[in-house]
């Protein structure tokens, strides 16, 4: 087993998944390929997106691969980090609105 | 900031540039790239475009300057190599297109009589500005007006919309300075509809990354710069650095470089290869000598054909010639592929 996880060169190994389930790899590859190209949003608006959504889940790798992307298709630092902070403040809320049922249930058990 | 050659630093030396670029490990080689598409020797198609440097002396030292260009470079091309070049013009037609460059081909004394001699024998000329030079003294005040009456065309770097992004590169006010160069080629007509002036800019990532999409940039850049500046232009040519000069620093120091060149390789794509600017073009050093194209020239990589110097300028030779090539040339053939003129697919 690794000490570690997450490591910079497994991101260069994605496409390897195909190594033990290909047709579903295929599925998928060919499908992502697909949602990241120019439709009714545009290939760079997708990738402010991904940036975002990359943050919200924590993947180190889609943060990595987004951030350069994003950058690379002509985003500049202060629209990104805007974008974390669009990810951060869904979390944040999302966090907070499950108050609500924190405050429905005490209420509820409370005299 | 000074040149790597003031510097006195190893990668002045082209020769240990091409150490650098041709003995790295495990890296697939760029004939080999040619080969399998069938494309190798590499040769010219046709001669369209006569490129020249007329020196490397520049008001700037952008990071990823190719040329190793800046205040304290002074090879600059006489007057008597533009005599020989104008010769060459006029013996040959089918060059219809003279592209100047530098450094700040403006800062050469002989720059305009030069340019007013190349419209006399009614060629497109294309001047490579780097915008800040026009404000960078009193005495290049009037250039947009120059340009203008000798109908020449514009082609100008700005990195990025933004300031930060662009200063970063190219050095602190670069930016400002830029701005207020482009609207006083704007003020004379440049860039705006029907004028027929053209001025068009020019896109490099600022980074060890490659050109996004040109067409999608043009429109970012056309609103940034038209809403925040009124500033308008005509075409954006997105370019991909190449790994040579004080990008290759660059990518050296901040431990890019491997990463960097993989990723070239891997975009290699053969409508580019089949597209590459040297295959039109015959670029002229300040000195006289030929080569293949402008990073060649850097790299002090000369054409292979009994001709390599003006003087004893032979089209039958050149035009038979194979193209000297590269890892370099995996920045020409990546992706949409990147020459003079932007994307190449
Ligand atoms: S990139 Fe152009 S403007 Fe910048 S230093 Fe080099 S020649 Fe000068
Ligand atoms: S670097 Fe020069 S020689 Fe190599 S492909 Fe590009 S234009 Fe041609």
């Amino acid at each position: 087993m690794s000490q570690h996880y997450y490591f910079n060169e497994d991101l260069a190994k994605f496409g390897n998944i195909g190594d033990f389930q290909k047709p579903l790899a295929d599925k998928f590859f060919s499908w992502y390929g697909e949602v990241f190209k120019d439709g009714a949003l545009s290939a760079k608006e997708k990738s402010l997106i991904a940036l975002a959504v990359a943050h919200a889940v924590q993947c180190p790798y889609c943060i990595d691969a987004y951030s350069a992307d994003a950058f690379e298709k002509g985003f500049d630092e202060a629209q990104m980090m805007e974008a974390v902070h669009v990810a951060a403040a869904i979390r944040g809320g999302a966090s907070l609105v499950h108050g609500v049922q924190m405050m429905n249930k005490v209420n509820e058990i409370s005299m | 900031m000074k040149s790597l050659k003031a510097l006195q630093h190893a990668l002045s030396d082209s020769q240990y540039q091409l150490d650098v670029l041709e003995h790295s490990e495990g890296q697939k080689a760029f004939f080999d790239a040619l080969k399998e598409i069938g494309l190798y020797p590499l040769q010219p198609a046709a001669f369209e475009i006569f490129q020249v440097n007329v020196g490397k002396m520049c008001n700037q030292t952008c990071k990823h300057c190719h040329v190793d260009a800046g205040p304290d470079r002074k090879e600059i091309m006489s007057r008597d190599t533009m005599s020989e070049c104008l010769g060459i013009l006029r013996d040959h037609p089918e060059f219809e297109t003279v592209d100047l460059t530098g450094g700040a081909p403006e800062m050469n004394p002989n720059f305009r009589w030069f340019v007013e001699e190349i419209k006399k024998l009614d060629r497109k000329i294309i001047v490579r500005c780097n915008l800040t030079i026009i404000v960078a003294n009193k005495k290049y005040h009037d250039l947009p007006d120059f340009f203008k009456s000798n109908q020449v065309e514009v082609v100008s770097s700005l990195p990025f919309y933004s300031k930060s992004r662009t200063d970063r590169q190219r050095g602190d006010g670069v930016f400002e300075d830029s701005i207020q160069a482009l609207q006083m080629l704007n003020a004379v007509g440049y860039g705006t509809e029907n004028s027929g002036l053209l001025l068009n800019l020019v896109y490099n990532p600022s980074g060890a990354f490659l050109p996004a999409d040109q067409s999608q940039l043009e429109q970012d850049f056309k609103s940034a710069l038209f809403k925040d500046f009124g500033v308008m232009f005509n075409h954006l040519f997105t370019i991909t650095n190449m790994p040579i000069s004080r990008y290759l620093e660059f990518l050296l120091v901040s431990g890019n470089y491997e990463h960097y060149m993989q990723k070239l390789i891997s975009a290699f794509n053969p409508a580019a290869a089949k597209n590459v600017m040297c295959r039109n073009t015959l670029s002229i050093g300040w000195d006289g000598f030929i080569y293949d194209c402008d990073f060649n020239q850097m790299l002090d990589l000369k054409v292979e054909s009994p001709v390599v110097h003006i003087r004893n300028f032979n089209k039958e030779a050149l035009i038979h010639r194979n193209i000297v090539i590269g890892q370099h040339c995996f920045g020409c053939t990546a992706g949409s592929g990147s020459s003079c003129g932007g994307a190449t697919v």
